[in-house]
């Protein structure tokens, strides 16, 4: 059995506790505005093209099997309609301005790329992170069996997660994750569906029975000013989940680090006018949580 | 720049260190080639040395400066760099670029030019004994040298990388003469036909001992002069401590923590002045000799830790005020810095296994944060027992971007020692100097003699043994690499060329270390190192306890990769075949982009926890371990390795053509067992991963650079983060770790600038150094360095 991932990533220090290994799946039923992975969002594999880095050598257009490479403007755009991401023109790309978005990965190797860290797991009470794209939304049964081989391991398991998904197979997986990274991005569905394309209706619905089964659940805001750090959405996430069992609230300020990525999969930015809340309101909001004693964090 | 210190005293002792400038001290050369001329003939050689120590202590000038609190100085005033003609006679050309050269430069005035003109060239310029050395070495040997195959450590400082054990904080000079004279008593003319060699040998280790006393009573006498002279009451108070401490030390043991400190450091500048032998003479294990000074003193009151912390810091200066002896040629090349390498080591444990952090050794991390000065090494050693508080402590510091303290596993350390034959107590007494370098502190003579260029010998493979950069055959006939069928044929000629070059390093170390046992006796470095007295033997010529040489490999990620690409590439997916390969290293990759592209890009590169790597670089490493380790040396022990490089992996891709890897030509090859740059592109986990695969207690010491953007260890997670890499690379029996934490962006910009930057320091190789005084290429190579860091 294989899965595409988007890519394994080792020494992995903000996604849950301790030095881990994230797995990036590729694919997600949202599209956040402010996505900082947009290569993930797709559940196919794609040439990401990077300008900056072209020199006009033209091996992509001569190597590409499709031949469906045409010039335009001086660049070599990838031909989305035809490309298959063979990745020859990757192969032959020696300026490195062509890069390929995700790989088949079977079980066993990814397994593999997880033990290798182990010691590292030990060491600083760390782990494996399924993340994505969205973990929940792919092959569950290749989930499963990764999980069970952790499990049998001992190695420590988060699922970073949006919640988009059935609550059957968050039930599934639940005996096999330790925490739950689970993102709350608007408390308002319509404001939600703006911001992501989706509501959120499924998401808090999932959130709450998740919490009923007793997950761990670790909770995470990205926050924009403006867009959703506004007391009336900060009080309104609070309150959700003011009687739940949460372990943390991770308060995560925008950053604009994904933006150069947009074009390379000739994607349009939204985010251009989002900015991170200063460091005074970001105290603040933290302030909101804390006043219902709600355990927060700014930062992973 | 910025002043630090603890207080008044500290920081004014500091600024003079560092604003003193580097400059030659001919008084040590000219008083010893009178002391040469007066005895030279009339006694034996071991006694000519230790009679020439002798003069040289009795008519050397002393130097108090002002404030300080430990007393001595290798020359006549801080920065001064005493020379050894006796070992390598500069020439006035030499004396001149030492004088004018950019960077690690020594000031020479025009006396000392006079001197060096009249009274030291024509006496030494024949007898030298490197001019012995050069007549005695091979044809082979001199051409493998000048062609950069390897390096000779000998050539321009004596054997070192010795360390202080504990026996001059437990007895005197006075003692050690006692046990001398005993020895004497005890000789056996009859029955030992060396008997004679060692009376010789045991006569100068008198002369020595007295030579010591002499000079510190001389600095009594001086102190009490200049505080007769004093008309502040307090530094007369502590100008007359200083005199009363140098009435006690080092003729006795110390009382007292204080005298503790002056006894180490007397013994520091005879050890430095009898000869030049590399590494200085660090104290090792300070923090062990030290705590049972400190908590006499602070039990009966006379010491608290403002105190103690005050007098570290000024043994920290004193270190600080000895540059390292001047080199000139590859010897410069090889080692280009001021630090003398003195390296501390706190933490580890203690003789009897159990945790060795103590009060002390924490002080000793307040100093080297304090402090912030090249010199010494401060590092630390990580074991098990170790505390996490002292661990972070020392993470905490090191995150700051200078580069120390390194740390070091105690374990690894213990076992490698273990594995070369050393007791378990001296194991554990043991520690790491010089750079990374393993030993048996206070037992050992563990001789560094030269780094051994293991690219260059892939090079010479490809070309059938043929040295296209100096254009000679080097190498061994081994075969046209066109004409290999298969990578195993390729590796089987490789390991022809290491075996041939491995052997004309140890002929020439023979030699070498034959002509010193002959010439150039240390008799007072022989009365510190345990063994020497009992024996009667020159630490020169055998008499340590232990007696190890090491061969040091350079560029194992250099050479991991080339040898990938060529098995990658070449054999097993037949990309392009050797022909091709060779064209495209003789055109240095120019019009062979695609080529450039598959063996940078598009082949598994050690650093990454791959196999396919990783397993060429173990294949490397054992068939090196293999050649050089347990073989014997003409001192009675045997021969080991270390995988470190200071400067060399400069020099040594300075001698080579560009490599299969993708490296350009005469560019740096990889340093210590660090990946190529920008070959590691996992993550810092996965370095350590690929350097955990060599069997590092095989060793005697590897070194791992790694950098960190600052965001990486910035806050609590950060530093836990830090902490628990070490750890993990610890358990997995890693020897040696440390840390650059420096924005490139900063060191871009202070390659542009470097008067905005003068007290900005790196980590180079197993030591820091003050990023301006780097050569242009090593600072690039610093900077091209991969950066780790976490998204």
């Amino acid at each position: 059995m294989e899965h595409l991932l988007l890519d394994i990533q080792k020494y992995s220090i903000h996604n849950g506790e301790g030095i881990r290994t994230t797995i990036f799946f590729k694919g997600c039923p949202l599209k956040c505005k402010w996505c900082h992975n947009p290569e993930s969002q797709s559940y196919r594999a794609e040439i990401m093209y990077n300008k900056e880095k072209c020199v006009s050598c033209m091996r992509c257009l001569m190597k590409c099997p499709q031949k469906g490479i045409v010039e335009k403007d001086g660049f070599y755009p990838v031909p989305r309609d035809k490309c298959d991401a063979c990745a020859t023109c990757v192969d032959f790309c020696i300026y490195g301005a062509r890069e390929k978005a995700g790989r088949l990965y079977s079980v066993d190797e990814v397994i593999k790329e997880i033990e290798k860290d182990k010691m590292f797991y030990e060491q600083s009470n760390g782990g494996v992170t399924l993340s994505g794209g969205e973990v929940m939304t792919q092959d569950i049964n290749f989930i499963l069996q990764i999980l069970k081989r952790c499990d049998r391991m001992g190695y420590n398991v988060n699922i970073d997660t949006c919640g988009y998904s059935s609550f059957e197979r968050f039930e599934k997986i639940l005996p096999y994750v330790d925490t739950f990274l689970y993102d709350i991005k608007h408390i308002d569905p319509d404001k939600h569906r703006l911001l992501t394309g989706k509501d959120n209706v499924l998401i808090l619905d999932n959130l709450k029975k998740l919490n009923d089964k007793n997950g761990k659940i670790h909770i995470r805001i990205p926050v924009i000013e403006g867009v959703n750090s506004d007391d009336e959405n900060i009080n309104g996430i609070a309150d959700f989940i003011k009687d739940m069992n949460i372990t943390m609230v991770s308060l995560l300020p925008y950053h604009a680090i994904g933006q150069g990525k947009y074009d390379r999969i000739d994607m349009e930015y939204e985010g251009t006018d989002f900015s991170a809340p200063g460091e005074e309101r970001m105290l603040e909001i933290k302030n909101i949580f804390e006043r219902k004693n709600i355990p927060v964090k700014i930062g992973g | 720049m910025e002043n630090r210190g603890m207080n008044e005293r500290i920081k004014s002792l500091r600024k003079q260190s560092v604003e003193a400038v580097p400059h030659i001290y001919i008084e040590r050369a000219k008083l010893i080639t009178d002391a040469y001329k007066m005895y030279e003939g009339t006694v034996s050689v071991p006694e000519l040395r230790a009679l020439a120590f002798k003069h040289f202590m009795e008519n050397r000038s002393l130097c108090i400066n002002d404030h300080e609190l430990i007393v001595g100085e290798k020359g006549d005033s801080p920065q001064a760099a005493p020379t050894f003609p006796e070992l390598c006679c500069h020439t006035l050309e030499d004396m001149h670029v030492m004088d004018s050269r950019d960077i690690i430069f020594f000031k020479v005035n025009d006396n000392d030019r006079k001197i060096q003109e009249e009274e030291i060239i024509p006496f030494w310029e024949k007898r030298a004994l490197r001019s012995k050395m050069l007549n005695n070495l091979g044809e082979e040997w001199k051409k493998c040298y000048g062609a950069g195959i390897f390096t000779e450590f000998m050539e321009q400082r004596g054997p070192g990388h010795t360390v202080g054990g504990e026996v001059f904080y437990r007895k005197g000079f006075l003692d050690l003469k006692a046990e001398v004279e005993t020895q004497i008593n005890a000789l056996d003319f009859i029955n030992d036909k060396e008997a004679l060699r060692r009376k010789q040998e045991l006569e100068a280790m008198k002369i020595c001992c007295d030579a010591i006393i002499i000079y510190a009573e001389r600095y009594a006498k001086y102190a009490k002069e200049l505080a007769e002279k004093e008309s502040d009451p307090v530094r007369k108070a502590e100008l007359l401590q200083i005199a009363q401490n140098c009435l006690v030390v080092p003729a006795h043991a110390p009382e007292t923590y204080y005298q503790a400190l002056q006894m180490y450091w007397f013994v520091h500048i005879g050890v430095t002045t009898e000869l030049n032998p590399w590494d200085a003479f660090s104290p090792g294990r300070l923090d062990q000799h030290l705590y049972p000074f400190y908590k006499n003193d602070t039990a009966k009151g006379i010491l608290d830790d403002t105190k103690a912390l005050e007098l570290l810091e000024c043994l920290w200066v004193k270190f600080n005020n000895q540059p390292a002896p001047p080199k000139v040629g590859i010897t410069l090349k090889e080692s280009s810095t001021y630090t003398d390498f003195a390296n501390i080591n706190t933490g580890g444990i203690a003789p009897d296994g159990s945790d060795g952090v103590n009060e002390v050794s924490y002080l000793i991390l307040d100093c080297m944060d304090e402090m912030r000065l090249l010199q010494p090494s401060s590092n630390v050693q990580i074991s098990k027992k170790t505390p996490q508080k002292f661990l972070k402590r020392a993470c905490e510091i090191s995150r700051r971007g200078w580069g120390q303290p390194a740390f070091y596993n105690t374990e690894s350390i213990v076992q490698e020692l273990l594995n070369a034959g050393k007791t378990l107590e001296d194991a554990r007494r043991g520690g790491t100097s010089g750079c990374v370098e393993t030993g048996a502190f206070g037992n050992e003579a563990y001789i560094l003699t030269g780094y051994l260029n293991l690219p260059k010998i892939v090079e010479l493979t490809i070309y059938n043994g043929f040295d296209k950069v100096s254009n000679q055959q080097l190498g061994p006939k081994t075969g046209d690499a066109k004409d290999f069928k298969t990578y195993g044929e390729f590796f089987e000629a490789y390991k022809k060329q290491v075996e041939y070059f491995v052997n004309i390093k140890i002929e020439g170390n023979n030699i070498i270390e034959k002509i010193y046992a002959e010439y150039m006796p240390v008799p007072f470095l022989s009365l510190v190192t345990n063994g020497c007295i009992k024996s009667g033997k020159d630490y020169n010529a055998g008499g340590a306890k232990y007696n190890t040489n090491y061969i040091q490999g350079v560029g194992i990620g250099t050479i991991t990769d080339s040898l990938a690409a060529i098995k990658y590439n070449v054999f097993d997916n037949k990309k392009f075949s050797m022909e091709e390969l060779q064209k495209a290293l003789d055109a240095n990759f120019e019009g062979y982009e695609e080529i450039h592209h598959l063996v940078t890009n598009k082949t598994p590169k050690y650093g990454n926890d791959d196999d396919y790597a990783d397993d060429i670089m173990k294949s490397v490493f054992d068939l090196y371990r293999g050649m050089v380790v347990g073989r014997p040396n003409v001192k009675g022990g045997k021969y080991g390795i270390n995988m470190l490089p200071t400067t060399c992996h400069v020099y040594f891709g300075e001698v080579m053509m560009a490599s299969p890897n993708g490296r350009k030509a005469h560019l740096p090859v990889s340093e210590g067992i660090s990946p190529e740059k920008g070959a590691d592109v996992k993550g810092p986990t996965a370095v350590i991963k690929s350097c955990s695969k060599m069997d590092h207690l095989a060793t005697g010491g590897t070194l791992l650079n790694q950098k960190f953007t600052p965001s990486v260890v910035e806050g609590d997670l950060g530093l836990e983060n830090m902490a628990n890499l070490i750890r993990a690379y610890f358990n997995m029996d890693g020897h040696h770790i440390q840390f650059n934490v420096i924005d490139r962006k900063v060191l871009i910009d202070a390659q542009k600038y470097p008067e905005n930057y003068k007290d900005l320091i790196v980590r180079v190789a197993g030591y820091s150094d003050h990023f301006h005084n780097l050569s242009k290429v090593l600072q690039d190579e610093i900077i091209g360095r991969t950066e780790q860091s976490f998204s």
